[in-house]
């Protein structure tokens, strides 16, 4: 039987390994199949507009009260745009330990999946794909909705487009690493892991001064915001879209662009080998222990 | 393949820890799934293992896709090492597991099959090709375009049987493929594995099938070769007709009697020339199986049934099978029967 390399003329280069490509284009075709089978559009519409409008809109009542509703602030934007970015932690993490639950709980596909030659980290990295489309559509209508209706001073012609897309492929990246730790964790969990991509992304929510400055957080949790690579994506894609109005909070007044990026890239790589290990590491006690294919019916 | 053999294990075991609740602090107990497995299953060949439910058939088979990892001995596939090299074992096998219902619902069946052919790195035509040609062979190509969630248990089993070959695999791991299936389907399924072993063989193509079951029939009528495995440990592996020639010089009779309490029936193993004595209570009977050393040792058995008022409602002799093998070695009956059968 024939047996070629599928031809994918978008997949960069570094890809077009024949395990690698598949493992990722295939499971990203598979990940949208799944994501984008809106049956309901109603629930569609409650999940990926509804909520994030709402979750905003909570922070903006809460805002309200207690600034007596001076949105002209230029904290006002800076937590605006902050809590709308944020909306890319769950989904892409989550997105990407998910398919773990999904495939061995669900579909029971993940022993087929894992026997087959693919690259299963690269699979689950695919998996997350749609949940990133789903999440950018979900940002997208978040901040129109706060620059139509909430008067957020985003200026299109003012916007640094190259380090916006710059600080937000590094960013994503950094957060599909951090799903694929979770992935790892999640092979060996046998119950309630349908709560640990949220949980994690509800925790780092405090340390990553999406909301709120580190330095409002008591000093001895200062590092972890420091350690996350979430707190420099969200300054830098704050600095992008606002400009000098993002310096409103002082905690990385100090760090130029170039350096934010500097740790940005520092921290994506270093939680890219961390996955990559902790993966490793995890589907080896997953094999030793029979998880693969474990389902608990839970 | 680097050698001849596309299986090989020495002195595999494998032994789970079973751990309490999360209150009780008793130490793990330990499981002894796999003992000291030997086996060797040559290129080409379509080897069973047959062995009631709980035998470590499925473990055996996780260990050898590479989903598990032994506790000891060596296991290999294709000439690698499945804990070494699980990356080179991967591109020559497919599996498929009876009894269950895995895959994406809300992908149709062809559809889901793509996607497989797709994780094996087969081009878009040939994977199309197969699937047509292998829904036609299953009598599935009418539901193609039926979203999986939509089949019923027999057809998402096909599908998946089909998932299974599209790939043409070197090496093909059926583990109970007709657990759960009706009759007809079970059959279904028979003719379709015997239609592609002997397509196999037309030009020898050295394709392996590990086929495991607790149906005898199914191993009687499907491998070259059969190991029978019982609490983890291989009791003894041969083709059909070596193992059935063992009992040859035995006496196989099939005895229906009026029912009768199990103390009445436990005296029976006991007697003299009784080599093994199994029975099975039906409503208004019982059923007997018997393995004499020879035809006379029946008058005995007639007497002490005498003895205990029972009546005789139907007397077979009969050739052995897999099952009279079976009950040989473990001194036990199959705990399941049917099988679709």
């Amino acid at each position: 039987m024939k047996r070629s390399e599928l031809s994918f003329p978008l997949v960069p280069r570094f890809l077009r390994f024949p395990a690698l490509s598949r493992s990722f284009t295939i499971a990203s075709w598979l990940g949208w199949q799944i994501e984008s089978n809106w049956a309901d559009p109603f629930l569609f519409a409650v999940y990926s507009v509804a909520k994030p409008i709402a979750s905003a809109m909570i922070l903006v009542v809460m805002y309200n009260a207690i600034t007596h509703g001076n949105t002209s602030s230029p904290i006002f934007p800076y937590i605006y745009l902050g809590n709308a970015f944020y909306i890319y932690v769950a989904t892409v993490m989550t997105g990407v330990s998910w398919a773990v639950i999904d495939d061995r709980e669900h579909y029971r596909t993940l022993k087929y999946i894992y026997i087959a030659p693919l690259r299963v980290p690269f699979y689950l990295l695919g998996r997350g794909v749609a949940r990133f489309i789903i999440g950018s559509i979900s940002v997208f209508i978040t901040v129109a909705f706060g620059v139509l209706f909430l008067k957020v001073p985003l200026h299109l012609s003012d916007i640094n487009w190259l380090m916006f897309f710059a600080a937000l492929f590094l960013g994503v990246f950094a957060l599909a690493m951090m799903g694929l730790v979770l992935a790892g964790v999640t092979l060996l969990i046998a119950n309630h892991v349908w709560f640990v991509g949220e949980a994690v992304a509800g925790a780092l929510y405090l340390f990553s001064g999406a909301i709120f400055p580190l330095d409002i957080l008591p000093q001895f949790l200062r590092p972890i915001g420091f350690l996350m690579p979430l707190t420099y994506w969200l300054e830098l894609i704050r600095r992008s879209l606002l400009g000098h109005t993002a310096a409103a909070f002082p905690t990385l007044a100090a760090f130029s662009n170039a350096q934010l990026f500097g740790i940005l890239v520092g921290l994506a790589t270093f939680f890219t080998l961390l996955a990559f290990v902790v993966f490793r590491y995890c589907d080896f006690l997953a094999r030793e222990r029979g998880m693969i294919d474990m389902t608990t019916n839970y | 393949m680097t050698d001849s053999l596309a299986i090989k294990t020495e002195s595999l075991g494998r032994i789970y820890k079973i751990r309490g609740g999360k209150k009780t602090k008793e130490t793990p107990k330990e499981l002894i799934a796999l003992a000291d497995v030997n086996l060797k299953v040559e290129c080409g060949e379509l080897f069973g293992l047959l062995g009631p439910n709980g035998a470590g058939k499925t473990t055996l088979i996780k260990i050898l896709v590479t989903l598990l990892a032994p506790t000891s001995g060596l296991a290999q596939v294709g000439g690698h090492d499945v804990i070494k090299s699980p990356h080179l074992i991967r591109p020559l096998i497919n599996m498929v597991s009876g009894g269950e219902s895995s895959g994406y619902g809300l992908l149709t069946v062809r559809e889901n099959l793509w996607l497989f052919a797709q994780f094996y790195g087969l081009d878009n035509k040939t994977s199309q090709e197969r699937i047509t040609e292998l829904l036609g062979v299953v009598g599935m190509l009418d539901r193609a375009n039926t979203k999986s969630s939509d089949l019923s248990t027999g057809l998402r089993q096909k599908m998946n049987i089909v998932r299974g070959f599209v790939t043409d695999p070197e090496i093909l791991f059926l583990d109970e493929p007709t657990l759960g299936l009706d009759v007809g389907a079970a059959r279904e399924v028979r003719r379709f594995v015997r239609r592609w072993v002997a397509e196999r063989e037309r030009p020898r193509s050295g394709k392996t099938v590990l086929l495991t079951t607790h149906y005898m029939v199914e191993a009687d009528e499907l491998c070259d070769r059969v190991a029978i495995i019982d609490k983890g440990r291989v009791l003894a592996c041969d083709t059909p007709a070596n193992l059935k020639r063992r009992l040859q010089r035995e006496a196989i009779f099939h005895m229906q009697v009026s029912p009768m309490n199990n103390g009445a029936l436990s005296g029976f193993g006991t007697l003299p020339g009784v080599r093994k004595f199994t029975h099975e209570a039906h409503d208004g009977s019982s059923t007997l199986e018997l393995i004499l050393e020879a035809d006379d040792v029946l008058s005995s058995v007639v007497a002490k049934l005498t003895q205990h008022n029972a009546r005789i409602l139907n007397l077979q002799k009969r050739e052995p099978t897999l099952e009279d093998v079976f009950v040989d070695l473990v001194g036990r009956g199959l705990s399941e029967e049917g099988g679709g059968e």
